[in-house]
């Protein structure tokens, strides 16, 4: 671990058992080196939740990983068959919890959508910055907790410290930390609260603060880059083939970002922002990514925070929610990667059929490709680096 | 059901859709046309989104074709869905005050870009670089529920097609391991087809009336629920 080298990419023409005759010459027992299966979780640290991943390991090498999910499948789509429109964004909330409100805001765009209605400037500002808020409070944790995956414990708390910043906000403004539960069809369920906008423009200024630390503490890590420095590389043409998306993607140099590229949401054409790529697509392009991004999203705060309208924060919508028959997709970028709707509709005051297309889902899936070959604490690193969460994947 | 007598009217519509095509979808829609032939039986425009309905037996061509003629080199996902009506949770029957729930309606009909029976596949592919996107359907016989797999064109779509699988009790011609993916593997019957009762709602109906609690300076007191 000393050198600073990039480690050379471990071969995988090895094959399961190849080591066998060498260790019985050596030995000169019977000794069975053959493939060994280890369970990782469902309940296990590093695992970010309930996600089980059978390993067949020849020594310290993975032949082949499978991962194991469905332990918190919730069938949101089935529940959503039986409920409102207006109930619906309480299911949603919970997909990925770490970023609740920016699930809220595309399937609300798909009733918009259907029911031609579009919400007032004011509460279009209001949701692009919660939902840049979420992505500061689900990367926050993203940075922090990576490095404890590498064995370095103080990021984790300057991580969890900081993310209360921003939580603290998002309850302020909407009430739930978590789930905030504040997009209604039309608009928001409330004004922003007094002092909230100077209060927002302080705690930016110390996520971007913030935002240095980790780049001295961890990215600039001499051991951390070791540990993830050319490990877990995904090809950018592979990656999209998976469907993996979002700073993962962008991570192995696809530069596509659904707020700049996709089709005009929320207030985004307005915004001055970049889109961070890096060309090498392993775990530490990956945790590069993330940081540029979250410096990025606190300057877009403070960029909104300036522009911010006044005005209304509904439209007017029927008390009743009707919703005519068509079919709309809805897609945004969520913290994770792409999340999506497709949302049928009968005409009725509930959808017919919504399609839940969440980015973990996909960004998980490319893990037997990814896996096959590592050596085992390289997985721990790479599961680290995908960052996904379990509800995002499950639904 | 098969002798659906969709066909006919799908044909008229297909006169009077081109002009709400954009052009970058029009341009879309000529590439599969030319690729497929008859392989394309329908298309409409989705609030921006481009649907286009394939024939079954071009379902994997025209994935392939979205790939390397199109540069949707992104999957974003495939699914399937169910169009027969769903079946009423039994709380409904009775009348109830379950206003709650949305209440659908009772004969099938078909969305976007029609269907020739109950069941029906979808995906959406997507360009990273010229950054479109489309959405292609195609119809699955109610009999024998099959469709060509994708997984050989996106490998992404071996968990969506696996998922859709144990959902609607689809099969995927070609895919290398369809085994369940959320389900424990002994589960019978396929959650998301509309027949599938929603368990939770037979058991306990939905509260609706009975949690709303009475209004400030409102003297009739609040239902007292089903009972």
């Amino acid at each position: 671990m000393s050198s600073t080298d990039n480690p050379p990419m471990p071969e995988i023409q090895l094959e399961p058992g190849a080591l066998r005759h060498l260790a019985e010459a050596q030995v000169n027992v019977e000794l069975d080196t053959g493939d060994m299966i280890l369970n990782l979780g469902p309940q296990h640290p590093a695992t970010h939740g309930t996600l089980r991943l059978v390993v067949r390991l020849d020594g310290e090498r993975v032949v082949s990983a499978d991962p194991v999910i469905g332990y918190m499948h919730r069938g949101y789509e089935k529940l959503a068959e039986y409920r409102t429109y207006p109930q619906i964004t309480t299911l949603v909330n919970r997909i990925d919890w770490l970023s609740s409100f920016a699930n809220e805001v595309p399937f609300v765009d798909a009733a918009e959508r259907l029911m031609c209605v579009e919400a007032p400037p004011r509460a279009q500002y209001i949701r692009t910055v919660l939902t840049e808020l979420s992505r500061i409070s689900t990367f926050y944790l993203f940075l922090g907790e990576m490095a404890l995956q590498v064995g370095a414990l103080t990021p984790a708390f300057y991580g969890f410290r900081d993310r209360e910043y921003v939580l603290n906000l998002i309850e302020g403004a909407t009430g739930g930390r978590f789930h905030p539960n504040f997009n209604r069809i039309g608009g928001l369920k409330d004004d922003l609260p007094w002092g909230w906008i100077s209060e927002t423009r302080e705690v930016m200024k110390k996520m971007l603060d913030g935002c240095d630390e980790f780049e001295d503490l961890v990215a600039g890590n001499e051991i951390f880059q070791a540990r993830t420095r050319s490990i877990g590389i995904v090809p950018g043409e592979l990656g999209a083939a998976y469907g993996m998306s979002g700073s993962n993607l962008r991570a192995s140099g696809v530069d596509w970002d659904l707020r700049r590229d996709g089709r005009p949401y929320l207030v985004y054409p307005e915004l001055d922002f970049k889109v961070w790529t890096h060309p090498d697509g392993d775990s530490y392009a990956r945790y590069w990514v993330r940081l540029q991004e979250t410096r990025e999203s606190c300057r877009m705060v403070l960029q909104l925070l300036d522009q911010m309208p006044s005005g209304p924060i509904t439209a007017k919508v029927p008390r009743i929610i009707k919703v005519p028959a068509g079919e709309v997709w809805t897609e945004v970028e969520n913290p994770l990667g792409q999340m999506g709707y497709y949302v049928v509709s009968k005409g009725a005051t509930g959808p017919f059929r919504v399609k839940i297309r969440s980015a973990s889902f996909s960004n998980v899936s490319i893990m037997p490709w990814l896996l096959r070959g590592v050596y085992v604490p390289d997985v721990i690193t790479i599961l680290a680096s995908l960052y996904f969460i379990l509800g995002d994947i499950d639904r | 059901m098969p002798d659906e007598p969709t066909e006919e009217t799908a044909g008229e519509e297909e006169i009077a859709e081109p002009e709400l095509l954009t052009d970058e979808q029009a341009a879309l829609l000529a590439v599969f046309e030319a690729e497929l032939g008859g392989g394309v039986i329908e298309h409409a425009d989705a609030f921006g989104t481009l649907v286009v309905r394939i024939r079954p037996d071009s379902w994997r061509r025209s994935a392939e074709i979205a790939k390397t003629k199109l540069h949707c080199d992104y999957l974003s996902f495939v699914s399937g869905i169910d169009w027969q009506p769903m079946v009423a949770p039994r709380s409904n029957d009775d009348g109830g005050n379950d206003t709650s729930a949305p209440v659908q309606p009772t004969e099938m009909t078909f969305g976007t870009a029609g269907s020739a029976g109950r069941f029906q596949v979808f995906a959406h592919v997507q360009s990273t670089s010229r950054h479109h996107g489309v959405t292609l359907k195609t119809d699955v016989d109610a009999d024998m529920p099959t469709a060509e797999s994708w997984t050989s064109v996106y490998p992404g779509a071996d968990w969506h097609e696996r998922e859709c699988a144990e959902m609607f009790g689809i099969g995927f011609s070609g895919h290398p391991n369809l085994r369940k993916l959320y389900l424990p593997a002994e589960f019978e019957g396929h959650p998301l087809r509309k027949d599938f009762a929603l368990l939770a709602r037979e058991v306990k109906p939905w509260p609706g009336l009975v949690d709303v609690e009475a209004m400030p300076g409102d003297d009739s007191p609040a239902e007292d629920g089903s009972g």
